[in-house]
């Protein structure tokens, strides 16, 4: 395994260094309009029990019928997992009893999983990559919603979630610190978005995580792990996992012993705490699931759905590095959001011609961004359009204006002229760069004119040159080419 | 493995179903003599037969990705015991 033994990764105790052991169980919930069983609707919210069924209440003599797109997902998520597809998988009751489960078990996939082993390739940092193996994925029902706040002694349940798909993701014990969890969840969630099988919302609950931590020391076998249940963001699954493995150093070094046990992360607090006593919680006596037959597949169902699979982020990046000559870095940024990858591509191919896909990437990477985050939007969220951005590359790369006025001229395409096209807004206010050497000359020369101090001390002191640039900007307000006031001034100055 | 009177009330606990005290040691008795029936199974040699699912040799149906049913909120709720904007109202269950 690559991912055994990284020294950086180490925790330092009172007694030696310990490793953290981390693994993750991702519910996700798959992208349909049905229920996996029924055909209520999936969708989020909706009044009350509104998105329910008699099946999905568990009514006497309701009989599950299995939505075939939910297994469609399933698949393709798999094959987006570089994950084995099993032809032949089936379906178990996971027995317990709460209020949010009518049926008093959830219809599960325990021994036959219809996706196998896989892998998730994860960039920790610009310069570490790590491979996640992936145990299992397989389809389950989703329970209920209860509300606990409406009343002093009662709970309020809600079945409209009761039924809906969920793939669970279940990870191999591959990451060794929080950085790694959270660069693993964020590129899960990359990649079921590509696919269309999971919305990745983790605020409305859509994709949720469960997180196995132990701790030992480096070379020794596994430590006895705790799982921390439902971690609803990156930042709280870093935290989690921090808060957890020092706990467990603590009791550790302490001379005690880790108990196995469900563990729920506050983060008000900061800490994890025992949830719930484990006397026979696990004791869910699976079975196989009478009224379901196997969930059979063709190798050809299967071979279609990946003919028709979308271009995944690793592919994407790899081809921006090669066709689009971009940095790591870069293509790394832009393919972590596939609308983004998208909006890259329209301002690099618009209007059929080609411009530096580097000058396009480092827009939108930078002013661009800026903005958008200062909005609180992603960058195909602003009212910014590929084309503007496309508009405003060529007029930098025709000398027509410089990159300091193309930063002005984004400030008047965000603030005042949004759906305006640059070069009519550049012709229109004179922001036209001076490439006239006539006059730029000019120029020059009435600064030097005006400071022979200053010329004196810049034959001494040639990092004095800057000054003067600045001085022939301003007075040509901001038009001159830089480059010609640079090689101007260097002559002139006989520097 | 015989079923003692232990496991008897700890399976009856997690189905949620009421003993008396007096039922627990005639249910082992019972449990016992069906599992000692079930075990006989094990004498028929079953190497390399693939378990039987379906009488029939059919696949599992499959419905079309598209809503049909909801919406009936009255009719989900008719018979709990207590209701409250068609939420059902149950015991408070926090851990």
């Amino acid at each position: 395994m690559t991912t055994q033994g990284r020294p950086s990764k180490l925790i330092k105790g009172a007694t030696g260094d310990w490793e953290v052991v981390i693994g993750m169980e991702v519910h996700a919930q798959v992208v349909s309009k049905a229920k996996l069983f029924s055909g209520a609707a999936a969708e989020f919210g909706g009044a009350p029990n509104s998105h329910v069924s008699l099946v999905d209440a568990a009514m006497p003599g309701m009989l599950p019928v299995i939505n075939e797109e939910c297994v469609a997902q399933a698949v393709r998520s798999g094959l987006g997992l570089k994950a084995k597809i099993n032809l032949r998988s089936h379906f178990d009751r996971k027995n317990y009893f709460y209020p949010d489960l009518p049926q008093g078990y959830q219809i599960s996939q325990y021994k036959n999983p219809l996706v196998g082993e896989g892998t998730v390739s994860v960039d920790v940092s610009p310069s570490e990559r790590i491979e996640v193996g992936i145990e299992r994925l397989h389809l389950e029902q989703d329970a209920g919603k209860s509300l606990h706040d409406q009343s002093a002694t009662e709970s309020f349940v809600d079945l409209n979630r009761a039924g809906v798909g969920l793939m669970e993701i279940v990870s191999k014990p591959d990451m060794r610190s929080a950085e790694e969890a959270k660069a693993y969840i964020t590129k899960l969630r990359t990649i079921l978005r590509y696919l269309g099988t999971c919305d990745g919302n983790m605020e409305q609950g859509s994709l949720r995580a469960d997180v196995n931590v132990s701790v030992r020391r480096p070379g020794e076998p596994l430590g006895t792990r705790c799982e921390i249940k439902n971690v609803n963001s990156i930042r709280f699954i870093g935290q989690a996992i921090e808060t957890e493995a020092r706990r467990q150093i603590g009791v550790l070094e302490d001379g005690g012993v880790i108990d196995q046990e469900t563990r729920l992360f506050d983060p008000n607090r900061g800490e994890t705490r025992s949830m719930r006593s484990k006397e026979e919680a696990h004791d869910y006596r699976y079975f196989p699931d009478p009224d379901l037959l196997p969930l059979e597949l063709d190798q050809a169902y299967v071979d279609a759905l990946a003919a028709a699979l979308p271009e995944l982020p690793d592919a994407k990046k790899a081809r921006f590095i090669a066709t689009h000559g971009l940095p790591a870095y870069d293509a790394s940024v832009l393919v972590a959001d596939k609308e983004t990858a998208d909006y890259f591509e329209a301002a690099v191919a618009h209007g059929a011609r080609s411009r530096d896909p580097k000058a396009v990437a480092n827009w939108i990477m930078g002013d661009v961004a800026a903005y958008a985050n200062s909005v609180g939007l992603s960058v195909p969220q602003t009212h910014l359009k590929p084309a503007q951005i496309a508009a405003l590359v060529d007029l930098i790369a025709a000398g027509t204006i410089s990159g300091k006025i193309a930063k002005d001229l984004l400030v008047i395409l965000i603030e005042e002229d949004k759906d305006g096209d640059p070069a009519a807004i550049v012709e229109a206010r004179g922001l036209k760069q001076v490439t006239d050497r006539g006059a730029i000359e000019a120029a020059v020369d009435a600064i030097i004119a005006a400071n022979p101090d200053k010329v004196a001390q810049a034959k001494a002191k040639p990092s004095m040159l800057g000054w003067f640039v600045g001085q022939v900007m301003k007075s040509t307000g901001g038009k001159a080419n830089p480059q010609a006031v640079n090689d101007l001034l260097k002559g002139k100055l006989g520097i | 493995m015989p079923v003692d009177q232990a496991i008897v009330r700890r399976i009856a606990h997690l189905a949620r179903i009421e003993l008396a005290a007096d039922e627990v040691a005639h249910l082992a008795c019972e449990l016992n003599a069906i599992l000692a029936f079930v075990e006989e199974l094990g004498a028929v040699d079953v190497e390399g037969v693939e378990p039987m699912t379906s009488v029939m040799p059919m696949r599992m149906k499959e419905r079309a990705d598209v809503v049909t049913e909801g919406n009936i909120a009255d009719a989900i709720v008719a018979n709990a015991p207590a209701t409250e904007d068609h939420y059902f109202i149950v015991p408070k269950v926090v851990e």
